[in-house]
């Protein structure tokens, strides 16, 4: 009975446990010990941390890291800002048929691939783009317009491949706020600014973390979006890994600048949820 | 040196699954460019040999990155250009060399054989044979641009804003012939190299401003020209016909300092598994009508002899306009990149990309 | 005199041309306990957040202390709410929650901790401020959520259904627990339930709702021993019931041909004529069991039943009769004297009831909100 239980246990934890080694552990070890890597010559490696320090001498990849960390941070926020209305509408206000409508909204972008979604903002942006047009139609502008290859272009892209999975944790965490503590919070004299401060805002904080974490982490590891509407100026900082992994065919540095991200968003995440006092396993366990 | 380069990781997979299959009929796990394999011409071989043949695109990089991964497994015909297969060779160990008695030596065009063996010798063996050959250049259009006849033009104020190049190798060595400099020379001289990329860079820099956007790939070029966002760039020749087909104003004009000529050949990966379907498709591909086919998809001419009489007079024309005698006589061989070179050019590519 | 704390006059709410509440007008004097009793979907809800000011009517009027405040948004109006499920803030900790509405006030910190120490005081629950919601009993977040808007002293207290959610012991003490509180605090409770026990038990007056109009509004014992329409009759208290016709009437009494075959008699209550549809409601604590015809000399009524079965409940005992000429069901109360005790099922036995203990209303047509009789 006992041996039968354990077996079963066995069985039960064998894939994800296969799934956890094969594909997250041994990968990062891997990376892990490239990283360590020092070309010396053709075909001869030795153990060094040159490619760390490679890293901190370059002010280049310094900066586009730095950059990388802040645009993703920023991109969240926005993501959050415009996300938590909406979801706001989608979880509390709006019923039956458009309240799934709604949903399906934020859903359609999903069903075309992330290049595809993306070359429709540079159909949308570019000098012959549409709204370009439609600015020298309408008079406003005597010529064409570029609105692609900036940052604002880049943020719009993140934003908009982003915005779904900001939406979904926050309408599961908004849904489950019964509408009598928020007309409650006002029955008791409360403002609307006061009961999304104090009532709805702390209520939703588990959805606003998970979303936001898994915000960031798209944006970090974007690497189709920035490039392609960040244009000439872009600076991404996978951009940099794909760079070192397959151009210079220098997979020390890469796997170096690889680890440097994972790190990155690890201290993120970790400071995100201190600073709101959430852990992960509540938080996930909203989403 | 082609195109679109969307990795087909599904291809890659499939690849690796297929059970080995008897030495009459096998699979051909092919590591090409775009249209270097047309479909015509795989029903054509299929039909003849009894093989199969799985197309996977990709480009120089790629295909090195994805060879490195596997230790030169996972295919068993590739196409890098014969300038980067001595450096990955010696470093990664991940082709072997080539059989010559497998290969039919009669159908190549000779000077072009012997130049390629040359450059893919290592310890007396040789790693690759020609196949597909073409130049980059720039692609003008002349009514808005006319005055763009060499790489460094694309700095001139009279184009500000309106011109593109790619953030890689070949924009370093087009400038640095412009600017009166041989890179090529010193190709094994790091310090002097270093000193050229510097140099490159600098102007690069400069040139920044200029620049509508660093373009990626094939597609995202042509829609920049023919949209007439970009009226000059760098680019492929056969990028400039392609778009000579649409509009007479845009073609391919090879530089004053000299268009850059690459060679693409044919290697065999280290862990390739049908070697026979692989001599089988050099030498079938070879075959003049066949090499015509792929001239007409692809718009680049092969190192097949007798092949041009198939061609399309169309295309023998705008070779001819882009490639007066002295421009062919003044095109740049690429020879072969010694390993470690990329290093001191990524370098130089960072600090352009990241200067405001 | 002063103005009653709340009065609502010609109240009427429409949603998309369907009528909630119809021309409902009442008033509810200062520190009484005011209930609005009805099945669910009759209005009693929608009354009540139009007074809490969640819902705009759709013509009337609501005065609070005189004022009318139909204009006044709920956080400004001086009304508070318990809800059906308490609606505590879970995010914040018991006096966190008291003092939410005192913080929206700006009161000085120091004056809402004092504040929510007494009225924990108040509500016997001293020292309980730090703990969190989910640590509470069902009790305690009853008095919390009481002692939530009590602190804000409102003229007038609304609860919907607040005991709803609690177990059935607890729900008889909350009933005792929140008249004496309501007798403490002298504050206007409206309260609103579909649960009559709970509102026969505590209120001063309430109103039987129906179908978006008020059917009849008094005591409790108005209520239950002189409902005017046949809804109240059914409604309150348990009833056995017959429909029939209306054969004859004299002298405030009715006879009726039921349609089961019985000529019954009870008092007229409401217009009926001679062939007029009738329904007559006996409570079963007014049918009276005999051991022979001769205990019965006093009934109007008498028929003779076979027992089918005894609902023993202490003092609320019942038993189901079927009637041996026509099979119709019904109850009767066992007398608490005991002198049916040995009752059993498959006896036979005479029961009656005088007319004027049964009453005959105009019937209503079917209901199927009606607790009807059995």
């Amino acid at each position: 009975m006992r041996a039968g239980t354990r077996l079963g246990f066995v069985l039960l934890i064998a894939p994800l446990l296969l799934w956890l080694v094969l594909l997250i552990v041994i990968p990062h070890v891997d990376l892990a010990l490239l990283s360590l890597r020092e070309r010396v010559g053709v075909g001869e490696y030795a153990v060094s941390m040159a490619n760390y320090r490679t890293f901190l001498d370059e002010p280049l990849y310094l900066w586009t890291f730095l950059r990388t960390a802040v645009m993703a941070v920023l991109a969240t926020a926005i993501t959050l800002v415009i996300g938590f209305p909406v979801s706001f509408y989608i979880a509390k206000i709006a019923r039956g048929r458009v309240q799934s409508a709604l949903f399906l909204l934020c859903l359609v972008p999903f069903w075309v691939s992330e290049l595809v979604r993306t070359f429709g903002w540079m159909i949308l942006l570019r000098e012959t783009g549409l709204i370009s047009g439609l600015l020298q139609w309408l008079g406003l502008t005597d010529g064409p317009v570029e609105m692609l290859y900036n940052d604002a272009a880049m943020m719009v892209g993140l934003v908009y491949t982003s915005m779904l999975f900001m939406v979904v944790p926050l309408v599961t965490t908004l849904e489950s706020l019964d509408d009598g503590i928020i007309e409650a919070g006002y029955d008791l004299g409360g403002s609307g600014p006061s009961v999304l401060r104090e009532i709805i805002i702390p209520h939703a904080v588990p959805g606003i973390v998970a979303g936001s974490i898994v915000v960031f982490m798209l944006s970090l590891g974007n690497y189709l979006t920035p490039t392609m509407l960040g244009g000439k100026d872009s600076l991404w900082f996978t951009e940099l890994i794909y760079s070192q992994f397959i151009v210079r065919f220098n997979w020390e540095l890469g796997a170096a600048f690889g680890f440097l991200l994972l790190v990155l968003s690890s201290v993120i995440v970790w400071a995100m949820l201190r600073l709101t006092g959430q852990t992960l396993e509540k938080t996930m366990g909203s989403a | 040196m082609k195109h679109s380069t969307y990795l087909t990781c599904a291809a890659v997979l499939t690849g690796s699954l297929v059970l080995v299959q008897p030495a009459a009929a096998e699979t051909l796990r092919l590591l090409t460019w775009g249209n270097y394999a047309p479909e015509t011409v795989i029903a054509k071989f299929e039909e003849e040999t009894g093989h199969t043949v799985e197309v996977t695109l990709s480009n120089n990089e790629e295909m090195i990155a994805k060879l490195r991964a596997t230790g030169g497994g996972g295919f068993d015909l590739a196409q890098p250009s014969q300038d980067r297969i001595t450096g990955p060779q010696m470093e990664f160990g991940i082709y072997k060399p080539i059989d010559l008695s497998q290969i039919d030596e009669s159908q190549f065009i000779p000077s072009m054989l012997a130049a390629t063996k040359g450059n893919t010798t290592v310890d007396g063996e040789v790693y690759g044979v020609p196949h597909v050959w073409g130049t980059s250049g720039l692609v003008v259009n002349t009514a808005e641009a006319p005055d763009v006849t060499d790489y460094t033009d694309l700095c001139d104020d009279a184009v500000a804003g309106k011109v593109s190049y790619r953030l890689k190798r070949p924009t370093l060595i087009g400038f640095a012939f412009a600017m009166g400099m041989d890179p090529f020379a010193a190709y094994d001289d790091a310090d002097a190299y270093t000193e050229i990329m510097e140099k490159v860079g600098e102007k690069l820099i400069d040139c920044k401003p200029n620049v509508k956007a660093y373009w990626g790939g094939g597609d995202e070029l042509m829609n920049l020209v023919r949209s007439g966002e970009v009226v000059a760039s760098m680019a492929w020749d056969t990028g400039g016909w392609k778009l000579n087909a649409d509009n007479p104003d845009i073609t391919f004009v090879a530089p004053e300092a000299g268009a850059l000529g690459w060679i693409d050949t044919f290697v065999l990966p280290a862990k390739g598994r049908a070697d026979a379907a692989a001599y089988d498709w050099i030498n079938f591909v070879m075959q003049p009508e066949i090499a015509a086919m792929i001239t007409d998809t692809a718009g680049n001419f092969t190192a097949s002899k007798g092949a041009d009489e198939y061609v399309s007079a169309e295309l023998k024309a705008r070779y001819q306009a882009s490639f007066p005698p002295e421009a062919v006589d003044n095109i740049k061989w690429y020879p072969p990149v010694p390993a470690g070179l990329e290093a001191i050019e990524g370098g130089i590519l960072d600090r352009v990309k990241a200067a405001q | 005199m002063s103005a009653p704390d709340l009065e609502c006059s010609a109240l009427m709410k429409q949603f998309d041309g369907v009528t909630a509440v119809d021309d409902v007008s009442f008033t509810v004097p200062r520190g009484s306990f005011f209930s609005i009793l009805g099945p669910s979907g009759c209005g009693k809800t929608t009354i009540m957040r139009m007074i809490a000011g969640f819902l705009e009517p759709t013509s009337g009027d609501i005065r609070i202390r005189g004022g009318s405040v139909i204009d006044v948004p709920p956080n400004k109006r001086n009304v508070n709410m318990v809800f059906q499920h308490l609606a505590l803030f879970p995010m914040m900790n018991v006096a966190d929650n008291i003092g939410y509405g005192l913080r929206r006030k700006r009161l000085p910190r120091a004056e809402i901790a004092h504040r929510v120490d007494a009225v924990l005081e108040r509500i016997g629950l001293p020292g309980i401020g730090p703990r969190q919601v989910a640590e509470l009993s069902g009790g305690q977040k009853q008095r919390v959520a009481i002692a939530r808007c009590m602190v804000l002293e409102p003229d007038v207290l609304l609860l919907d259904e607040p005991l709803g959610a609690l177990d059935l012991k607890l729900r008889e003490r909350m009933k005792i627990e929140l008249k004496a509180l309501q007798a403490d605090f002298g504050t206007t409770f409206v309260y609103i339930t579909h649960d009559q026990s709970e509102a026969l038990v505590m209120s001063d007056r309430i109103a039987v709702m129906n179908a978006g109009r008020f059917e009849q509004l008094g005591n409790a014992r108005d209520l239950y021993y002189r409902p005017e329409t046949a809804f109240v009759a059914g409604f309150v208290g348990d009833s056995n019931r017959w429909r029939g016709r209306v054969a004859r009437v004299s002298g405030g009494i009715a006879e009726m041909q039921a349609d089961d075959g019985l000529t019954l008699r009870a008092a007229l209550r409401g217009v009926s004529a001679a062939g007029d549809r009738a329904e007559i409601f006996v409570r079963p604590e007014l049918v009276l069991p005999g051991h022979d015809p001769a205990d019965l000399a006093g009934c109007d009524n008498r028929l003779s039943g076979e027992v089918t079965d005894i609902l023993f409940n202490g003092a609320a005992s019942r038993a189901l009769l079927r009637c041996v000429e026509t099979g119709t069901v019904l109850e009767m109360a066992l007398p608490q004297s005991g002198r049916f005790a040995g009752l059993g099922r498959g006896d036979r036995v005479q029961v009656g009831w005088a007319a004027d203990q049964a009453a005959c209303f105009p019937e209503r047509g079917t209901d199927a909100g009606l607790a009807g009789a059995g």
